[in-house]
């Protein structure tokens, strides 16, 4: 078993809102990456995705707040640090993240290198330009980009272009874990593609050793990740390696996300789509049992009763729902 | 098979030209279609290749610089406004950002009674419209009362393209374009997307032009596809023979690009 760079033990961040009320977006989730792996999380919009990925860089300002929990980078664990410290010596150091809107992330005013710079020399003010320049146009080799791109302003640049350019600078400094959040959403197949490939080569070449990929298609994460967790109201309802999540899903819930998968291949012409009716709960008051159980076809009175744990069945391999294995099995045999 | 079907919308040597001289652009290129009644057909396309410039051109928001568009066998005359109007009757549209497409101030009932009066039914009761707006919100799972009073901005996305889809229900067009309707939403809305677009079709019998760039989403759910390429059809057949079997190279890459999971995803090709 190779070396955990990022173990997260029940971690729990909430939002406060205008009006005072908690929110918990995140509740307590555990989860483990090791070198040279990477972990996809999926669910639907609002179920904590974006949240989480924010909450693991330690890095919190209003309104989200942590609660409680430990997240451990590398051996060192970050939590209760000053956010000032964290800014300087764990962002972009130890764990980097490559945001949904990298169209607006890129500052119009400055130059891409001077947007490289600032990275940089926030962690480290002894680098020379000179040094700078050189990294810089080394690492925007490695994505593709010619080095005229530096001497740019983001609104040059085209879509494709912008993305790989946040994604250089979010690697500039080696980040061991990096979170990339619905990298490939707003781009069409073929960069999309592109985007897939160049994560896939920044961990071949072991210039960031861990990621974390957040995406609600199932295809892609699939192809992209070794293990997948699915998220639900804040919660991780099911975790397991990408085929045991996509072919064989115990959590309900798992089981209908993979129902809405399209893929173009034989025989999956007009295949039924199950779609899953309802909405996620209010997360300002959630429900007292299982958090799917208002939309599950398999609910029963238990299920609303007292809360539903995180069982493990096997290492790596987890699912919240009151039902055993078996039943589960048997239930989706019978539709 | 071809011919015993009735046309419902074509196209002969469309074009659309952009800017002038130098910065000429040729977004459509003498594009030549027919599209059958009841049936539902993909344009897939790159990002810029003129699929949402021709949708634009069908719908009659722009006019095209060359060639003609066919309305159930007759030549489309949209010059008057009162003509236009007409034609819309017949031809309505989804687009792929459900936040814009509202009138943020109009409220949603006012939305709906917009669609019924265009349909002629300006001087049924008024009992008749609340049963008539209730069926429509029932048929997207949405529940009438609750959106009464609402604007469209209080609601989620997924929440704005159903209204879209119910609106649809109430307009009961022969034609529905709809511009990358699910490319907004996540993958658990789109499914419920998907299913109320077909049932609406098995309904009230309309011919869907499906615009998309996902073509595991033209292949799930249209009987016919067409590819664009920079502003040219380059393929066109029925799904299966499109997407099982593509003949272009340029098909074979789009095909290549979308992730797959029952087959190996070649990641070298990009």
């Amino acid at each position: 078993m190779s070396k955990v760079l990022l173990e997260v033990k029940e971690l729990t961040t909430k939002y406060i809102t205008r009006f005072g009320e908690d929110v918990y977006a995140v509740d307590h989730v555990s989860l483990k990456v090791e070198e040279g792996k990477s972990l996809g999380i999926s669910g639907e919009s609002g179920c904590g995705k974006s949240t989480l990925a924010l909450s693991l860089m330690g890095y919190y300002f209003a309104p989200l707040h942590y609660t409680s929990g430990e997240i451990i980078i590398d051996g060192k664990n970050i939590y209760g640090m000053d956010s000032d410290d964290v800014r300087k010596s764990v962002l972009g150091t130890e764990i980097s993240y490559i945001p949904q809107c990298a169209m607006n992330a890129l500052n119009p005013t400055q130059k891409v290198i001077s947007l490289v710079e600032d990275v940089i020399q926030a962690h480290d003010p002894s680098v020379s330009k000179k040094e700078i320049r050189e990294l810089a146009r080394e690492r925007f080799e490695t994505v593709g980009l010619p080095a005229e791109v530096l001497q740019k302003y983001a609104v040059e640049l085209s879509g494709g272009m912008k993305q790989r350019t946040v994604i250089a600078t979010s690697v500039i400094l080696r980040p061991k874990v990096l979170i990339a959040d619905e990298p490939s959403s707003a781009l069409d197949v073929t960069s999309q593609k592109m985007v897939i490939k160049m994560l896939r080569d920044l961990m071949e070449r072991g210039i960031v050793k861990a990621m974390i990929f957040i995406t609600h298609e199932l295809p892609l994460l699939y192809n992209v990740t070794d293990d997948i967790m699915v998220m639900y109201a804040g919660q991780i309802v099911e975790k397991g390696t990408a085929k045991q999540t996509v072919f064989d899903p115990l959590h309900p819930y798992a089981k209908g996300l993979m129902g809405s998968i399209i893929v173009p291949e034989k025989g999956l012409r007009g295949a039924k789509l199950t779609a899953i009716l309802g909405v996620p709960p209010n997360l300002k008051h959630p429900p007292e049992g299982c958090r799917f159980a208002e939309r599950c076809k398999y609910v029963v009175p238990e299920c609303k009763a007292h809360s539903v744990d995180l069982l493990e069945i096997e290492e790596g391999r987890a699912y919240r729902c009151i039902f055993t294995e078996k039943q589960l099995r048997k239930a989706y045999k019978n539709g | 098979m071809a011919d015993k079907r009735k046309i419902c919308l074509s196209g002969s040597g469309l074009t659309k030209f952009f800017g002038l001289g130098r910065q000429k652009c040729c977004a459509v290129d003498h594009v030549d279609f027919n599209f059958y009644e009841g049936e539902v057909v993909s344009i897939v396309g790159e990002s810029g290749s003129g699929k949402t410039t021709l949708a634009k051109m069908l719908l009659g928001l722009i006019n095209p610089t060359e060639g003609e568009v066919y309305f159930q066998g007759k030549k489309r005359d949209i010059r008057t406004q009162k003509k236009k109007q007409e034609y819309w009757k017949n031809i309505q549209a989804i687009f792929q950002d459900p936040f814009s497409s509202y009138n943020i101030f109009n409220k949603i009932d006012s939305l709906f009674l917009d669609c019924i009066n265009m349909r002629g039914g300006r001087k049924l009761p008024h009992a008749k419209k609340v049963e008539m707006m209730t069926e429509a919100c029932s048929f997207v799972n949405l529940k009438f009362d609750e959106l009464t009073n609402k604007y469209p901005f209080e609601l989620s996305g997924g929440q704005m393209q159903r209204l879209m889809i119910a609106r649809i229900f109430l307009l009961k067009p022969k034609i529905l374009i709809a511009d990358e309707p699910t490319s907004m939403i996540d993958a658990c809305s789109r499914a419920t997307i998907l299913d109320m677009l077909m049932r609406l079709r098995t309904e009230i019998g309309m011919t869907i032009v499906f615009i998309t760039h996902d073509i595991g989403l033209a292949y799930y759910v249209s009987d016919s596809v067409y590819i664009m390429e920079h502003g040219k059809l380059v393929e066109s057949g029925s799904a299966d023979d499109v997407i099982l079997h593509p003949k272009q190279v340029y098909t074979q890459r789009l095909i290549n690009d979308v992730p797959k999971i029952h087959e190996v995803w070649d990641l070298s090709t990009v």
